[in-house]
C-alpha cells in the first residue's frame, strides 16, 4: 500500500535533486529553469499528497494554480533566456556572472 | 631704573637684531646689539663703583608679577646688591668687549646678524640670572644661559663636530639641571618659599633638621646644598659633569671668551655665594664643596699639560680655574670665590680672545704644534697674552704689586691652609700642586705659540692659506677676505677621536712655508687692550674690598663674610703662603727648560711615560667611560624600545594589526562573492535552512 510517506519520500528526493541542480550544474542556465520546475513539483506532489490524506480538496485546488503560475513562470524565463542569449551569445552558467561586485 | 634698561637693553637687542636679520643687514644689527651692549656696560659700572664707595645699599626693582598661585608667589625682580653688581661689571664688560671683538674675527661669517643677536640674548639671560631674587628667576637665566650657549656652540651648524658638541653641553647641563631643579622643589617644601632673601634668613633655623629622601632620613640642609651644588657642578664643568666643556670649544672664538670662561660657566661659583648663608649651615655640603673643587682644580690642570690645541689648554685651564673657586667656596672663602671670579673673567677672556687673534692669524689652525715664533709677527697680541699668561699664573711680590691672579688665587689657595680642616689641607696641597701645572701649561702655551722656530709648513690650514694666496697675487686684503669664509675647515674634532699621537712639536717639519701671519685690526686688539688692563690691575685695584679689610662694607651681608676668618688668612705662616709663588716659578723654570732650553725634551719625557701620557692626553678616558656607562646602554635601549616596543609591539598590534584584520576580511569576503547566482543562492539555502532549524528548535 502506498501510504503518505511514500509520497513525501518521493517528493523529498524531487526537492533535493531540484536544489542540487541548481548549485552543481555549472553548464547550462536552462537546467536551472528545470531544476527550479522539480522544485515546484515536488511541492505540488506535497500538496495533493496532504489533500488526498486530509481529504481536503484544497490542496488539489492550490496545486493547479501552482501548475497554472509555474508554466507563466516558465515561458518568462525561457524568454528571458532567449533574450540573453541574443545579447551575449552564451547560456554557459560559468559566463554568467555579472553581480560580481 | 638704570638697572631695569641694564638688563633689558641686550633684550631688546636681541629681538630686534634676531628678528631684523638680513632684512636690517649686518651693520646695523652689529651696531645695536653692540651699543646696547656698551649702554648696559656704562650704565654698570657706576653701580659696582658705588658699592665699592659704600654708597649704594641692597635694593630690589619690582618690575612684574610672575606667579602667584596659593603659597608659589614669585615675582619678575631686580635684586641689586654688590654680589649682583661685581656680576653685572663682569657680564656687561666682557661682554660689550667681545661683541666689538666679534666685528674683527666674525667679519667674513655669512651669518653675522644671528651671531650678535645670539650674544646679546645670553648677555640678557646671564644679567637676569645674577639680578635673580628668586631661585625661579636664577633658574629662567640659568636655562636661557643653557640655551644661548647650545645655539652659539653650535652656530656653524654645518659642521657636525660643532652640533655634536651642541648637544653634548645640553644634555650634560641637563643632568646638572634636574639636581637644580630637585634643590628648587626641596626648598620650597623645606621654606616654603623661593625667594632667596626668605630661604637664607629661614636657614639656620632648619640647621640640624632631618628629611625624607630615596627612603633615608638625611640631613636638611645638606640635601639642599647637595641638589643645588650638582646645578652648579653642570654648569661650571666640575669633576665628572665637566665633559661638554672642552667641546664646546668648537663654538666661535669670540664664544668660548664669554660664555665658556668668563661668564657662563661661573654660574654656578655665583649661585653657591649668593646661597652662602644656606651652605654655611651645612659643613657636609661644604666640605663636598671643597673635594669637587680640588679635584676638578687638579685633575683639569693635568689635563691642560698636554692638549695640543690652543683652545682646549685654555678650556682645561677654565675647567681648573673653576674648581679653584669651588674650593675656595667650600672653605669659606666666599669673597675669595668671588674675587677670582671677578679676576678670572678679565684673564680668561683675555686669554681666549688673543688665542682667537692667533687663530685668525694662523689661518684657523689651532694645533699649537704648527705655531712657533709669533711673537715678531703680531706683537700686539703676543704682549697682551703675556699679560693674560703672568695673571693666570699669579706672578707678584708681596705687598708691591702683583697681577689678578696673584691676589685672587692665591687668596683662595692660603684660605685653604687657614681653614685648618683635613678638606682644607687636602685642598690647599692640591691647590698649589695645580697651581704648578697651570704655570706649566700657560708658559708651554706662550713658548709653543710665541717662540722657537716657526713650525707652520706642516700645518693644512697653512697650505691651504699659501695656495689660495698664490691665486690672488698676493693680495692681502683679498686673500684674507677668502680664506676666512673657511669657517668650515675641517678643526680637531670632538674629543672622542684624539688618539695617541707621540708626534711633538719639535717632530713637525720646520719653516714659514712662505706664510706670512698679519696682526688682527684694530677692532680685535682694542678689546685685547681694555682687558689686559684688567687682567694686570684687577686684583691690585679691588683686592682691599672684595677680601682684605674693606669686605664687610663692601659685601653688606650679599654673601657670607666672615671678617675673623679672612684675617686669619693674612696670618698664615710666610711658607705656606709663598708655596703658590714657588710653584708658579718652578712650573715656569720646567716649561722654559721644556720647550725653549731643551727642546727634546717633551718628547723624551711621554716616550718614558706612554701610559700616562696617553691617559692624560684622552682626558683621563672620561669620554670613553661616559660611552661605555650611559650612552651604549641609551642606544641600546633606545634600540630596543624602537625595534620591540614601538615596531615589534605596537605597531604590530596597533594599526599594523587593524590594517592586517581589514585586509584578511577582505579578501576572505571578496571570494564570497563570486556573481554566480548559484553560490548566491546557495547561501540564501543555507540561511534559510539555519533559520528553520532555529525556529524548529525553539
Amino acid at each position: 500500500m502506498i501510504g503518505l510517506i511514500h509520497y513525501l519520500t518521493v517528493s523529498a528526493i524531487l526537492f533535493v535533486t531540484g536544489v542540487f541542480g541548481i548549485f552543481l550544474n555549472r553548464k547550462n542556465l536552462i537546467i536551472i529553469l528545470m531544476s527550479i520546475e522539480l522544485i515546484l513539483l515536488s511541492v505540488n506532489l506535497n500538496l495533493v499528497a496532504f489533500s488526498a490524506y486530509l481529504h481536503d480538496l484544497v490542496g488539489q485546488v492550490f496545486a493547479m494554480f501552482v501548475l497554472t503560475v509555474a508554466a507563466g513562470e516558465a515561458a518568462i524565463g525561457l524568454a528571458i533566456l532567449v533574450i540573453y542569449f541574443r545579447g551575449r551569445g552564451t547560456i554557459s552558467v560559468e559566463d554568467v556572472n555579472r553581480m560580481k561586485g | 631704573m638704570n638697572i631695569i634698561a641694564l638688563v633689558f637693553l641686550p633684550l631688546l637687542a636681541a629681538i630686534v637684531g634676531g628678528l631684523g636679520n638680513r632684512a636690517l643687514g649686518n651693520t646695523i644689527v652689529k651696531s645695536i646689539t653692540t651699543g646696547a651692549l656698551f649702554i648696559s656696560c656704562i650704565l654698570a659700572w657706576p653701580i659696582f663703583i658705588g658699592f665699592l664707595q659704600g654708597n649704594d645699599h641692597a635694593h630690589v626693582v619690582k618690575v612684574l608679577s610672575f606667579i602667584a598661585s596659593g603659597d608659589l608667589k614669585v615675582d619678575w625682580a631686580l635684586r641689586v646688591d654688590s654680589l649682583t653688581a661685581v656680576m653685572l661689571v663682569v657680564v656687561t664688560t666682557v661682554s660689550s668687549l667681545v661683541h666689538l671683538y666679534s666685528w674683527g674675527y666674525m667679519a667674513e661669517d655669512p651669518s653675522q646678524p644671528r651671531f650678535f643677536a645670539y650674544l646679546s640674548l645670553f648677555t640678557f639671560a646671564m644679567l637676569m640670572l645674577v639680578t635673580a631674587d628668586s631661585l625661579i628667576q636664577m633658574f629662567f637665566g640659568w636655562e636661557g644661559v643653557g640655551l644661548a650657549s647650545y645655539l652659539l656652540i653650535g652656530f656653524w651648524y654645518e659642521k657636525p663636530s660643532a652640533q655634536a658638541a651642541a648637544i653634548k653641553a645640553f644634555v650634560v647641563n641637563r643632568v646638572g639641571d634636574f639636581g637644580f631643579s630637585l634643590g628648587i622643589f626641596g626648598t620650597f617644601l623645606v621654606f616654603g618659599t623661593v625667594s632667596i632673601p626668605a630661604i637664607l634668613a629661614a636657614a639656620p633655623h632648619m640647621a640640624g633638621s632631618t628629611i625624607g629622601f630615596l627612603g633615608m632620613r638625611v640631613d636638611t640642609m645638606t640635601l639642599l646644598c647637595l641638589l643645588l651644588f650638582v646645578g652648579a657642578m653642570g654648569k661650571s664643568a666640575q669633576l665628572g659633569l665637566h665633559t661638554w666643556l672642552p667641546d664646546a670649544m668648537e663654538g666661535p672664538t669670540p664664544v668660548s671668551a664669554l660664555i665658556h670662561a668668563a661668564t657662563m660657566v661661573t654660574a654656578g661659583v655665583f649661585m653657591v655665594c649668593r646661597l652662602s648663608p644656606m651652605f654655611e649651615t651645612s659643613q657636609t655640603a661644604l666640605t663636598v664643596v671643597t673635594y669637587v673643587g680640588a679635584a676638578t682644580a687638579f685633575f683639569a690642570a693635568t689635563i691642560g699639560v698636554v692638549q695640543t690645541d690652543i683652545k682646549r689648554v685654555i678650556a682645561y685651564s677654565t675647567c681648573s680655574q673653576l674648581g679653584y673657586m669651588f674650593f675656595g667656596a667650600g672653605v669659606g672663602a666666599f669673597g675669595g670665590a668671588m674675587f677670582h671670579l671677578f679676576t678670572h673673567a678679565f684673564f680668561k677672556a683675555l686669554l681666549f680672545l688673543c688665542a682667537g687673534s692667533v687663530i685668525h692669524a694662523m689661518h684657523h689652525e689651532q694645533d699649537m704644534r704648527f705655531y712657533g715664533g709669533l711673537r715678531k709677527h703680531i706683537p700686539w697680541t703676543f704682549w697682551t697674552m703675556l699679560a693674560g699668561t703672568l695673571a693666570i699664573t699669579g706672578v707678584g711680590l708681596e705687598d708691591i704689586f702683583g697681577f689678578a691672579g696673584f691676589y685672587s688665587k692665591d687668596a683662595i689657595i692660603s684660605a685653604a691652609y687657614a681653614r685648618g680642616t683635613t678638606a682644607g689641607g687636602i685642598a690647599y696641597f692640591i691647590g698649589v700642586t695645580a697651581a704648578l701645572l697651570t704655570s706649566f701649561y700657560s708658559w708651554r702655551l706662550v713658548f709653543l705659540t710665541f717662540y722657537g722656530e716657526p713650525r707652520w709648513v706642516g700645518s693644512e690650514h697653512i697650505q691651504h692659506a699659501i695656495h689660495d694666496a698664490h691665486g690672488h697675487d698676493h693680495d692681502h686684503a683679498h686673500d684674507h677676505t677668502h680664506h676666512d669664509a673657511h669657517h668650515d675647515a675641517p678643526d680637531e674634532g670632538a674629543g672622542s677621536e684624539v688618539t695617541v699621537e707621540s708626534r711633538g712639536a719639535e717632530d713637525m717639519p720646520k719653516g714659514t712655508g712662505g706664510y706670512h701671519p698679519h696682526e688682527s685690526p684694530l677692532n680685535m686688539l682694542i678689546p685685547l687692550l681694555v682687558l689686559a688692563t684688567g687682567a694686570v690691575f684687577a686684583g691690585w685695584g679691588f683686592a682691599k674690598s672684595f677680601i682684605g679689610e674693606g669686605g664687610v662694607a663692601f659685601w653688606q651681608g650679599s654673601l657670607w663674610f666672615n671678617p675673623e676668618f679672612m684675617e686669619s688668612i693674612e696670618r698664615i705662616p710666610f711658607a705656606a703662603k709663598s708655596m703658590a709663588s714657588v710653584a708658579m716659578l718652578v712650573g715656569l723654570l720646567v716649561a722654559l727648560w721644556a720647550y725653549v732650553w731643551d727642546k727634546s725634551l717633551p718628547a723624551r719625557v711621554a716616550g718614558s711615560a706612554r701610559g700616562l701620557y696617553a691617559f692624560l692626553l684622552n682626558k683621563w678616558y672620561f669620554d670613553e667611560l661616559y660611552d661605555i656607562l650611559f650612552v651604549r646602554p641609551a642606544f641600546a635601549l633606545g634600540r630596543l624600545l624602537w625595534k620591540r616596543g614601538d615596531q615589534g609591539t605596537i605597531d604590530r598590534f596597533g594599526p599594523n594589526g587593524a590594517a592586517w584584520l581589514v585586509n584578511v576580511t577582505g579578501v576572505v569576503s571578496r571570494k564570497m562573492q563570486s556573481g554566480y547566482v548559484y553560490t548566491y543562492a546557495l547561501a540564501m539555502l543555507l540561511g534559510l535552512a539555519a533559520a528553520a532549524t532555529w525556529v524548529i528548535a525553539n
